[in-house]
């Protein structure tokens, strides 16, 4: 039984257009392959079958940053990777945010030397920062609920 | 006569003054060898069908600071034919001054000598292709030198938590 036989004739809906375009960003991520350690293996499990981000409409990550307009930087990154994920965030088609999964990701975790960048915010615009050494699955989809209240919020003028 | 022992008495044959130094642990020999040496040792060592050490796993170098000489660098072979691992160490006072390549003996050596010069900073004599090679080709110094700094920034903790957010260089969109 669909929708349309409940309701009966769907009829017109009248809303914002900023908030039916927030609506579908929200609702179909692309986020980017981007797995640069341990907190990988937590973002596979989050895209699959056990935390299922499919229900917010992410569970493919596209190895194109042409495709893809979230870039989850799960993992830390080193002084060498750096221009690697500034030039692929700057590839990534607009509008696009980043979340920084993990605590290397977000400040360098325990990792206070010099090879590994002391949070990726040194090198793109960070969105929404997860916390956790591996962060759980369940951190990781309270990070892209956060970041929908974020996007939802938004306007269309943020982004021109 | 145990394969240790075989090792020592051939390389005293050819080269008399070559082994400074003997020492087991644990049952692995490390041969400490006069810098100058070392290419002739390493290629007895390889060549002899005796011994046969082909492979060459792995270049070391540490770094002991306050003490002089400063660096020794270590050579780990094996040999497949004798199953037999030995190491073989050369200090070294000047790191501008490193051993010898052993490049020509073994393939790999060049580029474990690149490892080593990269992080340590040693220059292997006669290795033409000491280059970055971990490490971003524009950086400065060798990282894993005592005297090179530990950490690389400030922890940021409740009462400097400003302090240290100003000097912190966020990205531009």
């Amino acid at each position: 039984m669909g929708v349309e036989q409940k309701l009966g004739d769907m009829g017109v809906i009248t809303l914002r257009l900023e908030d039916l375009v927030n609506w579908g960003r929200t609702n179909a991520m692309w986020p980017m392959l981007f797995g640069l350690a341990c907190c990988a293996i937590e973002m596979m499990s989050s895209q699959a079958s056990h935390f299922d981000a499919s229900r917010f409409g992410m569970e493919l990550n596209r190895p194109s940053p042409r495709q893809s307009d979230l870039m989850i930087v799960a993992g830390r990154v080193s002084r060498k990777m750096a221009p690697v994920v500034r030039r692929l965030y700057d590839q990534m088609p607009e509008p696009k945010w980043v979340i920084a999964m993990g605590d290397c990701a977000s400040c360098g975790g325990v990792f206070n030397n010099y090879a590994i960048v002391q949070g990726v915010d040194e090198i793109v615009p960070v969105d929404v920062y997860v916390a956790g050494c591996p962060p759980r699955p369940e951190a990781l989809i309270d990070g892209f609920m956060t970041l929908h209240e974020k996007i939802r919020g938004e306007k269309l003028t943020d982004h021109a | 006569m145990n394969a240790d022992q075989r090792v020592v008495e051939k390389i005293k044959a050819a080269f008399p003054d070559a082994i400074e130094e003997t020492n087991t642990f644990r049952g692995e020999q490390t041969l400490f060898i006069r810098k100058e040496r070392l290419k002739g040792v390493c290629q007895l060592l390889k060549k002899d069908p005796h011994l046969s050490y082909k492979f060459l796993s792995d270049i070391c170098a540490d770094d002991y600071l306050p003490e002089f000489p400063r660096f020794a660098v270590s050579y780990h072979l094996y040999s497949y034919d004798n199953n037999h691992r030995l190491r073989l160490r050369v200090w070294v006072d000047d790191p501008e001054e490193g051993p010898e390549t052993v490049g020509t003996v073994w393939a790999i050596g060049s580029w474990l000598e690149m490892e080593v010069w990269d992080l340590m900073g040693i220059r292997f004599q006669g290795n033409t292709h000491l280059r970055r090679l971990f490490l971003p080709e524009d950086w400065q110094g060798h990282p894993l030198r005592k005297d090179y700094p530990l950490g690389y920034e400030e922890v940021q903790f409740s009462f400097n938590w400003q302090e240290v957010d100003a000097k912190k260089p966020y990205a531009q969109e």
